[in-house]
């Protein structure tokens, strides 16, 4: 992979990867290469972005996200503010924008959003100056968890292009899945999405992947799994029968591990849901790499918020997206 | 009473198959004559020359969200709205708060139709109690209070038992029962249309078989009853298809569609656009075709509008929690125009039929005409001048619609109602 010394970084939001080049999408994963370091170093800590300010603005439970994101901005030594939804004054009716905006009088720089409503992030480009990053929007998309997920397979797999990734769940109701896609699509892999059809999304066909109910028949030519968690707390419970119905087909056993590439990569984004996406053993077995994740999401992280912050320094008329 | 005078326009009247050059001479709030006309020499002139004279616009779904809702629209500002787009007569639908669904609430909005004093108000009552589906509403009451229809418009009777009932309970009055077909069931918390756009934005989708469905099941339901009945709103090819073997059968059965079903499709709603989140939602360019079918075939029996003003608060909120609908009597003639006449699919004869006598049969109402004796609401509409629509210029109370910056090119020049110019307004 070269390295483009000349590229320029011209976002100051990330609130989508299916606008992303190819280019764009391999500048923050060579940035997140550079900043990996700091969190080697013993004193870990990069001054970067000193004298920033950063809200998490999360309107929705979130522990891994949020955390990495508050670590991954303190690495680069800005502040960071904690907002809760249900300790503010959303409860109170108080409108997105008029959230946004009073979080913004305080003086910040870059505002990380989690929120129910796709779109929202979307819409707070639109009324306030800050950078915008993106944490997770309604089923739309979840950036930082696509691109952490790929800058995984790039370290396992050397390169994307022309892989057979296969993601696997409840593509209907996951954010994660198509910010996947639509990056993995731009770096050229082949991509399947496999589960029961009660778990696709409206016109999945139509998306540049194969659709797939039939996990065996795919198994020995994938490079990498990355399986969804069936998400009981949204409406996907009672799209599968049961967990025995749905993991006897589509969760990731021993068994199948046996019929896959010895050097397949298994992925799983978290909070895994042990005995359903995948058996404890796979989980934990030398395929996995589902703490490497964990911790390149904070070398991504470091990376987006660095880079949005330097182009938030250009003129608007040479900015990209805002 | 001073005669008026309109001299010299295409006179276009469905009704009676007229489409001549002549002149249209009122007295008395009536038709007196038309073609040849013999005026008293003090008589009123308004000169039609390269302009058509039509009858009166009628637009039979309204929402002027009075009472309760009178930041959005009031029966003032959306009368104002209605003859500025050229309409004479619009049917208000019960989604009032309180609803409209018992005599006193009637009578308040017919009072304020009264005060109001500008083009024909007609009130639609609700079908069940809060339109909840759950009751039967006070129907007789309603009735001898005078509406016109009933409607439980913005949801549809969801169980089949109800809505029997309210085909058999109604048929005693041989109003319309106009229903909003969507099973929500199928349609959960969609909010715009289920497909690649809906997935590609995250949004969650409804799909066209919440209309499908409950159009099929209230046809079959119909077949029982006497009840005369109505589609709203049509936004699917599948719900053209079930209408027209329907129609074919035999089935007594009318059906609207509005004008930004015709147009605008739901990558429209990219970019978390809230004025284009409607319901029911903007569908695929195959549902457009279908619709367009639907009008040259006659399946589509009239163009309403669906005027549904919403607070530019609510619509600047995310796209899922944003209120469907926009506004649309302003636009409604130069959109029809646009969608139907222009690429050639029908003549502006049939536009004009479709908006004026095609509903006043419905409604069951002495209107839509320019027969000599008839009560003389007349539009007088420029069908030459292109004018791009402003929103900020809208006399209706709100501005939520996604037409500003359109360039049309049918527009009313003159709004007339029982012989008396309401419309350019004198004040």
């Amino acid at each position: 992979m070269k390295n483009n010394k000349d590229f320029i970084w011209r976002r100051k939001h990330l609130l989508e990867l299916k606008d992303l080049s190819e280019a764009e999408i391999n500048h923050i994963f060579e940035t997140a290469d550079g900043l990996k370091v700091v969190s080697q170093r013993s004193i870990k800590k990069a001054p970067s972005l000193r004298g920033k300010v950063i809200v998490n603005l999360f309107f929705e439970d979130s522990t891994r996200t949020r955390t990495s994101f508050a670590l991954a901005a303190s690495r680069l030594s800005a502040d960071v503010l904690e907002f809760t939804a249900k300790a503010s004054s959303i409860s109170k009716g108080e409108t997105l924008r008029d959230t946004a905006r009073n979080i913004e009088a305080m003086g910040i720089d870059t505002v990380v959003v989690r929120h129910g409503a796709a779109g929202a992030p979307h819409m707070l480009t639109e009324c306030i100056d800050a950078c915008v990053i993106n944490a997770g929007d309604g089923f739309h998309e979840h950036p930082t968890q696509g691109l952490l997920d790929i800058y995984t397979i790039r370290e396992m797999k050397g390169d994307v292009k022309g892989k057979k990734i296969a993601i696997v769940g409840d593509i209907a109701h996951s954010r994660v899945a198509r910010s996947n896609i639509w990056a993995l699509h731009t770096l050229g892999a082949e991509i399947f999405l496999v589960g029961p059809p009660t778990l696709m999304p409206p016109a999945a066909d139509q998306l540049p992947v194969t659709v797939c109910d039939n996990f065996d028949a795919i198994l020995p030519d994938l490079d990498v799994v990355n399986m969804l968690r069936i998400q009981f707390e949204r409406s996907s419970g009672a799209t599968i029968p049961s967990i025995a119905d749905y993991a006897g087909r589509f969760g990731l056993t021993e068994n199948r591990m046996k019929r896959c590439k010895p050097d397949v990569t298994v992925m799983h984004p978290g909070p895994i849901n042990r005995g359903i996406e995948m058996e404890s053993a796979v989980a934990d077995g030398p395929n996995s790499t589902i703490l490497k994740q964990v911790s390149n999401g904070l070398a991504v992280r470091m990376a987006v918020l660095f880079l949005v912050n330097q182009a938030s320094l250009l003129p608007p008329s040479e900015r990209v997206g805002g | 009473m001073t005669q008026l005078h309109i001299k010299n326009g295409r006179i276009i009247d469905p009704k009676n198959d007229i489409d001549a050059k002549g002149d249209v001479l009122i007295a008395d709030g009536k038709i007196i004559a038309v073609g040849k006309v013999k005026p008293a020499k003090d008589a009123q002139v308004i000169d039609a020359t390269d302009k058509i004279v039509a009858p009166g616009l009628i637009d039979l779904h309204v929402h002027f969200r009075e009472p309760g809702g009178e930041g959005k629209e009031t029966i003032l500002t959306g009368s104002r709205s209605a003859v500025a787009g050229g309409f004479t007569g619009v049917c208000l639908m019960p989604n009032t708060n309180p609803t409209t669904d018992n005599r006193t609430t009637v009578n308040y909005v017919h009072g304020k139709a009264k005060e109001a004093d500008l083009c024909n108000i007609y009130v639609s009552g609700a079908m069940t109690k809060g339109r909840d589906g759950k009751e039967l509403a006070e129907m007789h009451e309603m009735n001898d209070a005078g509406v016109i229809a009933f409607t439980d418009d913005g949801t549809g009777v969801q169980s089949a038992s109800m809505m029997l009932k309210v085909f058999k309970y109604a048929s005693q009055f041989g109003k319309v029962l106009m229903q909003h077909c969507q099973d929500n069931d199928i349609a959960k918390n969609g909010c715009m249309n289920s497909g690649y756009r809906a997935t590609v934005m995250g949004v969650p989708g409804m799909s066209g078989l919440a209309e499908d469905l409950m159009i099929a099941r209230d046809i079959i339901l119909l077949q029982q009853t006497t009840a005369r009945y109505h589609v709203q709103h049509l936004s699917t090819k599948g719900a053209v298809d079930i209408i027209r073997d329907a129609k074919a059968k035999g089935v007594t059965i009318t059906t609207e569609v509005s004008p930004h079903h015709l147009l605008l499709n739901e990558d429209h709603c990219d970019g978390y656009n809230t004025n284009c989140k409607m319901n029911p939602p903007l569908r695929t360019p195959a549902d457009i075709e279908g619709l367009i079918e639907g009008v040259k075939d006659g399946t589509i029996d009239i163009l309403a509008t669906d005027h549904a003003p919403h607070l530019a608060s609510e619509k600047d909120l995310e796209f899922i929690n944003a209120p469907p609908g926009l506004v649309g009597l302003e636009t409604a003639l130069g959109l029809y125009v646009k969608a139907l006449v222009d690429p050639g699919h029908v003549t502006i004869n049939h536009v004009i039929k479709m908006m004026t006598i095609g509903q006043a049969e419905i409604l069951d109402i002495q209107r839509g005409t320019l027969s000599v004796g008839a009560v003389a609401d007349v539009t007088i509409i420029d069908d030459v001048t292109t004018w791009e629509v402003d929103v900020e210029k809208f006399h209706s109370k709100s501005r939520n619609c996604p037409w500003g910056g359109w360039q049309l090119h049918t527009q009313a020049t003159h709004t007339i109602v029982a012989g008396v110019v309401k419309f350019p307004f004198t004040s």
